[in-house]
């Protein structure tokens, strides 16, 4: 007999020990601890009480995204309709009121933005409640974020069947086979990146997937092209694009779903930083990692060794600083460079680790103008280095403190003196 | 009385499962890695393996007594080696395409650490029936694996397999084709080889858990 006077909760609570010790018991404790906070604590081990769990940084990390994504669906209707005026031959002056934040543009972004969302929610939560429920443990809300980055890094038009399969991929082989989620070693939401990019190269790249609605009316009388900043510049063709400094600041230029607006992606970060959840030694080294390689590179230009008719010169003329409001590099450097999982972990490894993220993107970025984005290979990159570089740092540490300890001389006179401390000289 | 007896049997059948060279003792996986992206490379190379390794293993069980131990190794290289270049120049003469598919692994054979590590762990020790036998088994443990990974790589990838399409044709439209499937590229590179073998490790140690080490 259903009673009505139980409420949500209490059903929730029955349910929950009715369950206990059964096969599906992770499933229903992982719905129970998402709506409501458990009043359970752990059996072992020593308890902190604290209220920023595990629950709360993914929550957090989602509010910062939460801009991105609303501005992301205006962006993904304002380009479709602009790539169209531009093949009509009609120049489109942007106004922030009257042709960018419309329901018309909002209603494309819907439509084709939040289909990405659920197929990446659907598919990983899936995947993760069946491992819970095979292994036994609780699920974790390790996903939570990675769900929400995967939309944001994916071309509009990618196949949903694609996203499906590749986050499938992702989250088993990146994430479950080395014990799920604080376990991995590479960032579960830029190995689906990478295998989509590997996978499916022609829906990844190139000057049709960034816009939607390029691909379907390729090579028809409608066809309207969708060439991000970056690859002008690869193919060395600076001049053809009209995307101005702030445009490129505020967003409003062709890209993956959610990576082109650096001034929100900034905000999120500023908000990251000051709830303490993401590092700011990761953030500010891999910004002047990536400026000291784009002025590496402007340096080249300007020193004449490169010469307008090479290959790279469209992209190491561009000026450094534009490296970091164009592409993906921003959404990388706040969002998946300060996985607190996969990145370095010492203070003084985060500055090496983030510095070479920022480097390695742009070097990347301009050596190679087939993959203009970088960025993800640069950070897959270093997530595997990051365990070395806090071996080096927590090694250096120890022998540092070993020297000093060598090299201590103990003063005997002292210990007759006020507190009798026994005072340790370092030479 | 059967053909073989129960210890013989053994002798072929394990290393086909719970000994196989590449997912058990993790035993020439570079070349595992590097011809599986076509299944008939796979099959060829398969072969190869099985005529290499079932005469091999003969001539060294033969000669097991007569090799002086110092210098066994040299003599395991130069019996391997005259038995790949036999390989080798008979792909050359009759499917000349393939042999440059597989162009540096068919030489690298001689290297391949199974067939080195059943010469010393076998052959050098047992009579030329059993080595035999022990040499089929684990060049079939081998080739069986090289069969499934290719298998995937090549349906997954290409859309084909031995060349067929099975799939339909990527560029007309056809088949699976028209309901906007596409090839997977990353089945057709190294890492995916990898990440296929690992797979069948893991399905392999969860179906039999004795197999899974402790640590």
């Amino acid at each position: 007999m259903r009673d009505k006077r139980l409420t949500f909760k209490k059903r929730l609570h029955i349910l929950k020990h009715r369950y206990r010790d059964k096969k599906m018991a992770p499933a229903f404790n992982a719905f129970h601890t998402f709506l409501f906070a458990p009043n359970e604590t752990t059996h072992s081990g020593s308890h902190v009480r604290a209220a920023d769990d595990l629950k709360r940084t993914m929550n957090t990390v989602i509010m910062a995204l939460i801009p991105v994504l609303l501005f992301s669906m205006f962006n993904a209707g304002y380009q479709h309709y602009a790539a169209i005026d531009a093949a009509n031959g009609i120049s489109r002056e942007l106004s922030l009121f009257e042709n960018f934040l419309t329901w018309d543009n909002f209603w494309i972004g819907i439509v084709h933005v939040l289909p990405l969302v659920i197929v990446s929610y659907g598919v990983g939560l899936l995947i993760e409640f069946i491992f819970a429920v095979i292994k036994g443990h609780e699920v974790e809300e390790g996903y939570l974020v990675t769900g929400m980055l995967v939309p944001l890094i994916v071309p509009i038009d990618t196949p949903l069947w694609m996203l499906a399969v590749a986050v499938a991929f992702g989250v088993v082989i990146g994430k479950e086979v080395f014990g799920g989620t604080g376990m991995n070693i590479l960032n579960p939401a830029l190995t689906i990146r990478a295998f989509l990019f590997f996978a499916y190269p022609t829906w990844m790249s190139g000057d049709k997937v960034w816009v939607q609605g390029a691909v379907e009316r390729a090579g028809g009388p409608d066809a309207i092209s969708g060439e991000t900043i970056l690859g002008y510049l690869a193919q060395n063709k600076a001049s053809e694009f009209e995307y101005s400094v702030s445009d490129m600041f505020f967003g409003f230029i062709p890209g993956s779903v959610g990576e082109t607006s650096a001034f929100l992606i900034l905000l999120g970060g500023l908000f990251l930083i000051f709830s303490k959840i993401a590092s700011w030694r990761i953030m500010v080294s891999a910004v002047i990692g990536s400026l000291v390689m784009g002025l590496i590179f402007n340096g080249v230009v300007d020193a004449g060794w490169i010469g307008e008719s090479s290959k790279f010169y469209g992209l190491m003329s561009f000026d450094f600083w534009k490296h970091l409001i164009v592409g993906g590099l921003a959404f990388g450097i706040v969002y998946m460079a300060t996985d607190p999982v996969t990145g370095a972990q010492t203070n003084r490894g985060k500055w090496f680790y983030g510095f070479f993220i920022g480097f390695i993107s742009v070097m990347i970025r301009v050596f190679n103008p087939a993959y203009p984005e970088g960025v993800f290979l640069a950070i897959l990159l270093m997530n595997v280095f990051a365990p070395t570089i806090d071996h080096y740092v927590v090694r250096g540490n120890v022998n540092r403190r070993l020297k000093r300890f060598k090299n201590a001389t103990v003063h005997p006179k002292t210990t007759e003196g006020e507190g009798a401390k026994l005072q340790v000289e370092t030479v | 009385m059967a053909l073989l007896s129960k210890k013989d049997t053994s002798l072929i059948l394990d290393p086909l499962a719970d000994n196989n060279p590449i997912t058990i003792q993790v035993l020439g996986i570079c070349s595992a890695l590097a011809i599986t992206a076509e299944l008939k490379a796979s099959i060829v190379m398969a072969i190869s393996v099985l005529f290499v390794m079932g005469l091999g293993n003969v001539v060294i069980a033969l000669m097991r007594n007569v090799i002086p131990s110092k210098i066994r190794i040299i003599v395991q290289l130069i019996v391997v080696a005259s038995l790949v270049i036999i390989v080798d120049q008979v792909l050359k003469a009759f499917a000349y395409e393939l042999s440059k598919t597989l162009s540096v692994f068919v030489g690298l054979i001689i290297t391949n650490c199974i067939i080195m590590g059943r010469f010393e762990a076998f052959a050098l020790g047992n009579g030329p029936y059993r080595s035999f036998l022990d040499g089929v088994g684990n060049a079939a443990g081998y080739g069986v694996i090289l069969i499934i990974v290719g298998f995937f790589r090549e349906l997954l990838g290409s859309g084909t397999l031995l060349g067929i399409p099975v799939l339909g044709d990527p560029i007309a439209k056809t088949g699976l084709y028209s309901i906007g499937y596409e090839n997977n590229g990353f089945m057709l590179l190294s890492p995916m080889a990898l990440i296929v073998v690992g797979i069948i490790i893991w399905v392999q140690r969860s179906r039999n858990r004795a197999l899974i080490e402790e640590n």
